[in-house]
């Protein structure tokens, strides 16, 4: 089966291509949306591709939280349907309001370019349902502000509700300071709304999806998504 | 009228570069405690008066301007750039 998803390309996105390659892989059906776009009726859910929307300007995912297709994806997002923030779309999605704390600039004020671990921590989430806790999975990360930051209060809905998704840890798995990449609060690599269905992570999943590109770790949660489209088209 | 936005990271958050500023200052021999950096950002508002035009900059903190998860801000009118 296939569903529409809807990429959302914002002036200065620079990963669309990469997520619709990747999700087509798959057997899905993704499609750009332009951040004009008003609607998002077809779409199954909706993908904040990486980059950097607006220049990044004001702060990361500022301007891009008012872009005429933001109203949508809420409303989307509040319909249930699959919502997934990549990198600069994690971003935005925590501007928007659509996932708590804040992307800040890595603790060595250092743009960091590499491939890094992280571990999955719930399956409570669009993005990590069809994976196992505990699992290792190495992954591209390309950011600067991607030190994960919220309030302790923030943190303990977070922790309560199993909203966090993925930690940054060595290749064993284990939680050390250096494995936390850019400093980010708690190791946090990736969370979930409440309800799991808008979900966001720093590194990328797509530029991990084919043994060519050295790693098909990120395929188990492009996988994830893509299954949880047929659930939110199922509902009611 | 001209107000001055000022922002700055929440007390309590990291900031490396205030943090290395405040070691070199010292290494200068400057007696100096916290540095931290933020940023400034000029409004020309057109309002009737000074409350007006900082109650206005203020709801664009607010709206837009500054992350409450992250930052502070603090507005000031700039009476020496106000225009006439």
């Amino acid at each position: 089966m296939t569903v529409t998803i809807a990429v959302v390309v914002f002036p200065g996105t620079n990963c669309e291509l990469d997520v619709v390659h990747a999700l087509d892989a798959l057997g899905a059906d993704a499609e750009l949306t332009w951040h004009g776009d008003t609607d998002l009726s077809g779409a199954a859910g909706v993908v904040l591709p990486g980059g950097f929307a607006h220049g990044d300007y004001l702060r990361v995912g500022a301007i891009a939280r008012i872009s005429p297709v933001m109203a949508e994806v809420e409303r989307l997002a509040a319909e249930g349907r699959p919502v997934l923030g990549i990198c600069n779309g994690f971003q935005v999605l925590c501007e928007a309001g659509l996932l708590p704390g804040a992307l800040v600039a890595n603790r060595d004020l250092r743009f960091i370019c590499r491939p890094i671990h992280v571990r999955v921590e719930s399956t409570a989430s669009i993005l990590t349902r069809a994976a196992t806790v505990g699992d290792v999975l190495r992954l591209p990360l390309n950011s600067y502000e991607g030190n994960y930051t919220a309030s302790g209060a923030t943190l303990d809905d977070l922790a309560a509700g199993d909203r966090v998704l993925l930690r940054y840890c060595d290749p064993a798995g284990a939680s050390t300071d250096d494995a936390n990449v850019n400093g980010s609060t708690d190791a946090i690599a990736g969370v979930a709304s409440a309800p799991g269905n808008v979900a966001g992570l720093m590194p990328h999943p797509e530029r991990a999806s084919e043994e060519i590109l050295g790693s098909t770790d990120g395929v188990v949660l492009l996988e994830s998504f893509i299954a949880s489209l047929a659930v939110a088209l199922a509902a009611p | 009228m001209r107000v001055v936005v000022s922002i700055a990271r929440k007390d309590g958050l990291s900031d490396p570069e205030g943090v290395t500023t405040a070691k070199a200052l010292r290494q200068l021999g400057y007696a100096v405690g916290d540095v931290h950096f933020g940023r400034t950002i000029i409004l020309n508002i057109d309002a009737a008066d000074e409350a007006t035009a900082r109650a206005t900059a203020t709801e664009m903190c607010t709206a837009l301007l500054a992350n409450p998860v992250i930052e502070d801000f603090s507005v000031s009118v700039d009476r020496e750039g106000a225009t006439a």
